[in-house]
């Protein structure tokens, strides 16, 4: 993975000090409240219902074990034990306090990492497929990319002031991970038809939140080389023509929307064909230093199958069925990548406790050579296990809780902090996550669902994607009461499509029985092998919206 | 308060708002005013950070300062109507005017701001020297194309080629 040389390791300090400046000058009141919010919010620091949230970045989901056991040092020491991972692969904190904002920086800075930008109208982390550089499907590793936008947005003298948030995601595979088309920017690896040379497809104008739009494309094809030039050109189109009349509609989607993606490429375009591009693209030396640290490692040869894993998996039949659910293809043969799901039937997703940090450092040093990733469903990577080493890495996550075997599954849900953290959140959604989890706990039921995705926000500002899941449930507030407003068809992967919402509001205690419903139709509908979205997509929302409203009258009918 | 990179200086500019003077070539003119005079000689403009980089062209080669007025200073479009008007040649000089706080000022340089005008509210509760102090807080930057300040890929570039 990537590491700091004495450039970026001097700019993380200096960051760190001049933070430690602001906060200084906001205590002494030369900084107002107002002047000072969008410097902490830069700095990943957010005012909550509770106390302070410290949001800190893992940028495209890559971490070493010595920077987990970095977390797991600060939520001991600066929160309560656990830190929450995020849809966009950041780790929050829910408990720190302002005066300690600055060390806790500090320590970040000691392992190479920061909150840059996690927060604010500005370039937010950047994202990336969570099985960048391991998966079979890719046609590169997305990250060196990523990791040079991170440097130019860091900072950024331009674009640090935007009209709101501004979120960039890449892949470099054809199955799209990495939800590209609903971010502001989504770039999608592509190769030439006619040259083969590597490139993008630029995807601008996607977003979730109270005005859902799944992005469009404005270049087919982006030659690699000239990528930053090309985003200054987009962001100096945004910064200067997206709206700051209202905050709701400030996003670059709605810029992207009312003018029409043709306005917004002619703009685009004119203003990247005006540009020096040669005085900002770095040159290919600087690429190849970042790309070099992502070069493969040195994998072991492996026969592609492993006698040691089979014979295992034939003693073992949990351990074969987390085998198949958790496991995902490697492209170097008798490895695997396993994805580690932090959704424990009754706890809160994407939440991870300092002993479970340790431990789980430990396992990456040992079974995956000191790297795991983070992935925007809430879950842990473990990218590069032998084979033959994964019964013992199970035995392993068991003694933590960290064996369930749920990946993809409806149990693996996801949600965002909702009401019992945000201060944003017009309902709960960790409760209710719960209470679906363990609905649909028994094992055998789930696997015979199959692949189906679950999102919870606890709000329209969607932080948990009910939109683009499968089933997708939004909380929201009616006359003081909890109410759930329930998705379907939502699809988060390259066929991005947003849910349609199929019926009146519930109560929270009622949700639980209407999945049921859904996934009864499901059952009685599906074609051999058809997973729960493509039968949605074949048979429509009809037969799922009358048995969704035989639910609603059977409560009313029951309550009066 | 007006300051540039060294610090703190005297105004040679006549507001709009100031009595008119006969001495007219260091007058400051709002945009709105601009357009109408039609024996205007002042050479000095302020202009909203909305205007088209378009409409400015006819006048970027008779003016000696083009100050953009910022609302608010969480409004950024300021940044980049200024890039766009070094883009276009301009040398004289650039002010930003408006509220901006000190944390901005290194960027407002980089983008090809030479000054920073703010109220005396402002300026009271944040004199010079934290201007200064906040405007040296990276010794390095790694966007290539901005105005002033060490480039961070550049001085990679440096060190490999020292090797
Ligand atoms: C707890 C404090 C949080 C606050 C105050 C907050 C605030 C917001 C707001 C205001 C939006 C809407 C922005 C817009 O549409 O312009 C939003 C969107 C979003 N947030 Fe959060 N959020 C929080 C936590 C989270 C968490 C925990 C996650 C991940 C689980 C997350 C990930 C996202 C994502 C992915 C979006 C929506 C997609 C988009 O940007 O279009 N946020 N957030
Ligand atoms: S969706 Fe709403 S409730 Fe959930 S984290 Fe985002 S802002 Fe908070």
């Amino acid at each position: 993975m990537y590491r700091y040389d004495e450039f970026d390791e001097r700019f993380v300090r200096e960051r760190v000090e001049q933070f430690r400046d602001e906060v200084a000058r906001r205590l002494d009141g030369s900084l107002t409240e107002d002047e000072f919010r969008p410097l902490r919010l830069k700095n990943g620091l957010y005012l909550q219902l509770h106390a302070y949230m410290l949001r800190i970045a893992i940028p495209y989901g890559t971490l070493s074990s010595r920077q987990l056991r970095q977390l797991a040092l600060i939520a001991d020491r600066y929160d309560r034990g656990y830190g929450h991972f995020t849809t966009r692969q950041n780790i929050q904190f829910n408990w720190p306090k302002l005066r300690d904002a600055p060390d806790i920086l500090g320590l970040l800075a000691d392992v190479e990492m920061h909150c840059i930008q996690t927060s604010g109208n500005c370039i937010r982390n950047v994202t990336a497929d969570h099985f960048a550089g391991v998966a079979a499907d890719e046609i590169d590793d997305p990250r060196p990319v990523c990791e040079l936008i991170r440097q130019w947005s860091s900072a950024h003298p331009e674009f640090s002031y935007l009209p709101r948030k501004f979120k960039i995601a890449v892949t470099g595979a054809l199955h799209d991970r990495a939800v590209v088309k609903a971010h502001d920017i989504g770039l999608r690896m592509v190769r030439d038809r006619e040259t083969s040379a590597k490139g993008f497809e630029v995807i601008v104008g996607g977003g979730l939140g109270r005005t859902p739009f799944v992005g469009k494309v404005i270049r087919d094809f982006l030659p690699e080389d000239e990528l930053l030039a090309y985003l200054e050109a987009i962001m100096r189109v945004y910064n200067l023509e997206g709206r700051r009349d209202n905050k709701y509609k400030a996003r670059v989607k709605i810029l992207v929307h009312e003018i029409g993606v043709e306005a917004f490429r002619e703009k685009v375009e004119a203003e990247y064909a005006r540009l020096d591009v040669a005085s900002i693209n770095p040159d290919p030396a600087e690429v190849e230093r970042i790309a070099a640290y992502f070069a493969p490692p040195a994998y072991e040869k492996l026969p592609a199958q492993s006698t040691a894993l089979d014979a295992a998996m034939k003693l073992n039949p949990a351990f074969a069925e987390w085998v198949e659910i958790n496991g995902f293809e490697h492209k170097a043969p008798g490895y695997v990548a396993v994805t580690v799901s932090l959704k424990g039937i009754g706890e809160v997703p994407g939440d991870m406790t300092s002993d479970q940090m340790r431990h789980f450092a430990d396992l990456t040093d040992r079974f995956s050579l000191g790297e795991l990733r983070v992935s925007h469903n809430q879950n842990l990577i473990l990218p590069d296990v032998k084979k033959k080493d994964l019964f013992p890495l199970w035995q392993e996550l068991g003694k933590f809780g960290l064996a369930t075997a749920n990946v993809g599954l409806i149990t693996d849900i996801i949600a965002c902090p909702g009401l019992d953290y945000c201060s944003l959140a017009t309902a709960r959604s960790i409760p209710i996550a719960q209470a679906i989890a363990t609905r649909f706990a028994d094992p055998v039921r789930q696997r015979d669902i199959g692949p189906l995705n679950l999102n919870i926000s606890g709000c329209i500002n969607a932080c948990g994607h009910h939109h683009v899941g499968h089933i997708g449930i939004l909380g929201l507030e009616k006359r003081g009461q909890e109410s759930y407003q329930i998705t379907l068809g939502g699809d988060s992967s390259e066929d991005a499509a947003i849910g349609d919402v199929i019926g009146p509001g519930l109560t929270g205690d009622a949700v639980p029985g209407a999945i049921e419903r859904l996934v009864a139709i499901y059952l009685q509908e599906r074609r051999e092998g058809e997973p729960f979205i493509a039968t949605v997509k074949r048979i429509g929302q009809a037969p799922f919206k009358a048995a969704f409203q035989h639910y609603v009258e059977g409560l009313r009918d029951h309550a009066a | 308060m007006l300051l540039d990179a060294r610090g703190a200086k005297d105004d040679v500019w006549i507001k709009p708002d100031q009595v008119p003077q006969v001495q007219a070539s260091h007058r400051l003119v709002l945009w709105e005013d601009w357009a109408g005079d039609s024996e205007v000689q002042a050479r000095g403009v302020e202009i909203p950070n909305t205007l088209k980089i378009g409409d400015l062209l006819p006048i970027l080669g008779q003016v000696e300062l083009i100050a953009i007025r910022f609302g608010a200073f969480t409004d950024g479009r300021g940044f980049s109507l200024a890039r766009l008007i070094r883009a276009q040649g301009y040398k004289g000089t650039l002010r930003a005017t408006g509220p901006l706080i000190p944390d901005q000022f290194a960027y407002a340089l980089r983008c090809g701001f030479d000054e920073v005008e703010v109220p005396d509210a402002n300026a009271n509760r944040q004199p010079p020297d934290v201007w200064l102090r906040a405007a040296r807080s990276f010794s390095a930057n790694y966007q290539r194309g901005y105005a002033t300040g060490v480039n961070i890929l550049d001085q990679r570039r440096l060190a490999r080629a020292g090797r």
